[in-house]
């Protein structure tokens, strides 16, 4: 028995292996192209090792006097994301727990159309906001990459159902002690949900600063672009310059690595629950 | 439905009422009380969420269908009504986007025809040699999810340069194994449809495996146990446990990727820029090219329109298909 499973386990462990080195490859490929020169990066043959290993890129993409502010966009999208994530998860938590605790006209009627309302395609939304955030002024802004998405109706419903498996009880002894919905929401209902909030709010952040349509769409001036739309200019620029351009990928993509492997648990759990529940 | 509601909400006020009928002002003022307390707070915790709801999803979703009954360029003062024509000279081939939306259209069915089998088997081969426990398996689950984490920008810049033909590190490899011609992964067909396949495989496997793995999860180990019991092979085993056990999980990867890759966008972008001449060029960015470069927001309010409608029947589709099939 043993023998017979043997050679069959030595063989998924390699399969799992290689799979895995291409998983990594690209990965690496950017970090090592992030260090050479730009000559060094587009003659052949290609090397892993950088020869020689040149800062220079990071100096050009970091320095606050060039033509590619990677600098800057990193921090137009840190704050959009911020700003985004919180927005995010105040406004849901608030219509969330209203929508799972309280008892009111006309409930079920704006949960339906909230939840209604996921079942649009995006692409429906693409030119009417545009407008909008015309209209508002909004173009070219951070408010036009932070507000219009806090709309969406994923977060209520995410929120919703996690208000929604929470104990009753503790809020129950909250009210017969006098508390008010208020409280009892910022009291008790916060402090328990804090997993479900922490979610939502790592999903908000990484959804808002890896958005590419909509940020290449909205913002036109150098300076007020965020990492996704940058890195696309600077790809697109006359003579493209390799290095810089893998430098301004890893200089996008380490936050988001460091979040993920911080909140690894959290963002593959709600990615698992997705499919058993939907 | 608003019957049912309100019910709920008269119910602790009527039974106040019913038990002191003799002094019904009092009571009639205690539940107007009663009522304003419970009523005005629900609306206040919903009202910051409506405000956005309401001007950034509900509001669009209908100013869009204004817009597209208009020759509407949002530069001009002036946009005049033109009724369905937006919609009507989609169908004439003459007209200036007759073709040309279609061909769109096409290029994005073909994606979906040429991603949606690798991106639903793929992940599940991965889940399957996950599914089992040996060290280090978390460590494995995030490798294969950590691509998805990636901005669609940071996976289009680097298969832009990965699958250049000259200095790309995907032909230098090709090469070295004997491939001397430099293919053109990101200029020519049927080469770029590969190029859009791989790295969408790529960077959005890992997303699909996770849901996999959770559901191979919820079947229950008793059946396996039992099926080898009954002297079932690995292959009967999965033939006849794993994939009915996997079928709600399989419609909905089904159904979340068909509508991803009907979407999709930053690869084309970014890698082909919608080429060779427009062949991979999907209905989105037919739409933004049309309303952000053309200024043309009212056919491009129309084609989304067509575009949603397509993508709702065939997930209407596929959900009735795959129910009827389960039952």
């Amino acid at each position: 028995m043993n023998l017979r499973i043997r050679p069959s386990r030595i063989l998924l462990a390699l399969g799992l292996l290689i799979l895995t080195m291409i998983f990594i490859a690209p990965l690496l490929w950017i970090a090592s192209t992030s260090f050479k020169t730009n000559n060094d990066a587009t003659s052949l043959p290609l090397s892993w090792q950088p020869h020689p290993v040149s800062t220079q890129a990071y100096r050009t993409v970091l320095s606050t006097s060039s033509q590619t502010p990677v600098l800057r966009w990193f921090f137009n999208s840190l704050l959009a994301g911020v700003i985004n994530a919180v927005l995010v998860v105040a406004v849901d938590a608030l219509a969330a727990y209203a929508l799972a605790r309280l008892a009111f006209r006309g409930r079920r009627i704006v949960f339906g159309t909230v939840i209604a309302t996921l079942f649009i395609p995006a692409v429906v939304f693409l030119v009417p906001n545009y407008l909008i955030v015309n209209k508002l002024g909004w173009l070219d802004s951070i408010w036009a990459i932070t507000v219009p998405s806090a709309g969406g109706a994923f977060g209520v419903f995410f929120l919703r159902q996690f208000f929604g498996a929470l104990p009753r009880e503790l809020e129950e002894a909250a009210v017969l002690d006098g508390a008010n919905q208020w409280q009892v929401f910022w009291r008790v209902v916060l402090p328990l949900a804090r997993p479900g909030l922490a979610t939502l709010t790592v999903l908000a952040f990484l959804t808002n600063w890896n958005d590419f349509l909509w940020p290449v769409y909205v913002l036109f001036t150098p300076e007020h672009l965020t990492l996704p739309a940058g890195l696309s200019t600077l790809q697109n620029a006359a003579a493209t310059n390799y290095p810089i351009v893998m430098a301004g990928a890893v200089v996008a993509s380490v936050p988001v690595i460091v979040l993920f492997v911080a909140a690894q648990r959290h963002v593959i759990a709600s990615v698992a629950q997705s499919g058993i529940k939907g | 439905m608003s019957t049912r509601t309100s019910r709920e909400l008269s119910a602790p006020g009527a039974a106040l009422a019913s038990r002191s009928a003799d002094d019904s002002r009092s009571v009639r003022r205690n539940r107007r009380k009663v009522r304003r307390g419970w009523t005005a707070t629900p609306y206040l915790f919903l009202l910051p969420y409506l405000v956005l709801f309401v001007g950034f999803v509900l509001i669009p979703a209908i100013y869009g269908f204004y817009i597209s009954l208009h020759d509407w360029d949002y530069l001009l003062p002036h946009k005049p009504w033109v009724g369905f024509r937006n919609y009507t000279d989609l169908f004439k081939s003459n007209s200036r986007d007759g073709a040309a939306f279609w061909q769109s259209m096409r290029a994005t069915g073909l994606f979906v025809v040429f991603s949606v089998p690798f991106l639903v088997a793929c992940p599940l081969g991965i889940a399957l040699m996950l599914n089992r426990a040996f060290p280090g398996r978390t460590f494995f689950r995030a490798v294969f999810f950590a691509p998805y984490v990636l901005g669609v920008a940071v996976v289009g810049v680097l298969f832009r340069f990965a699958l250049d033909p000259n200095i790309g590190l995907v032909n230098f490899y090709l090469h070295k194994i004997g491939i001397h011609r430099a293919i053109p992964w990101t200029t020519d067909t049927p080469w770029v449809w590969i190029s859009l396949v791989a790295m969408t495989v790529w960077w959005t496997l890992g997303f699909n495996a996770v849901i996999y793995l959770a559901g191979l999860q919820d079947i229950p180990q008793e059946i396996y146990e039992a099926a080898r019991v009954d002297g079932a092979s690995s292959w009967d085993s999965f033939r006849y446990v794993t994939l009915p056990g996997l079928r709600p999980v399989l419609a909905f990867v089904f159904t979340v990727t068909l509508l991803a890759s009907a979407n999709m966008f930053g690869q084309a972008f970014l890698v082909t820029q919608g080429g060779p001449g427009t062949s991979t060029r999907t209905a989105i960015m037919y739409i933004t090219q049309t309303s952000f470069q053309q200024y043309r927001q009212g056919a491009a309010a129309a084609m989304s329109y067509i575009l949603a409608v397509a993508l709702i029947l065939l997930s209407m589709l596929n959900f009735w298909v795959l129910r009827r099939r389960s039952s």
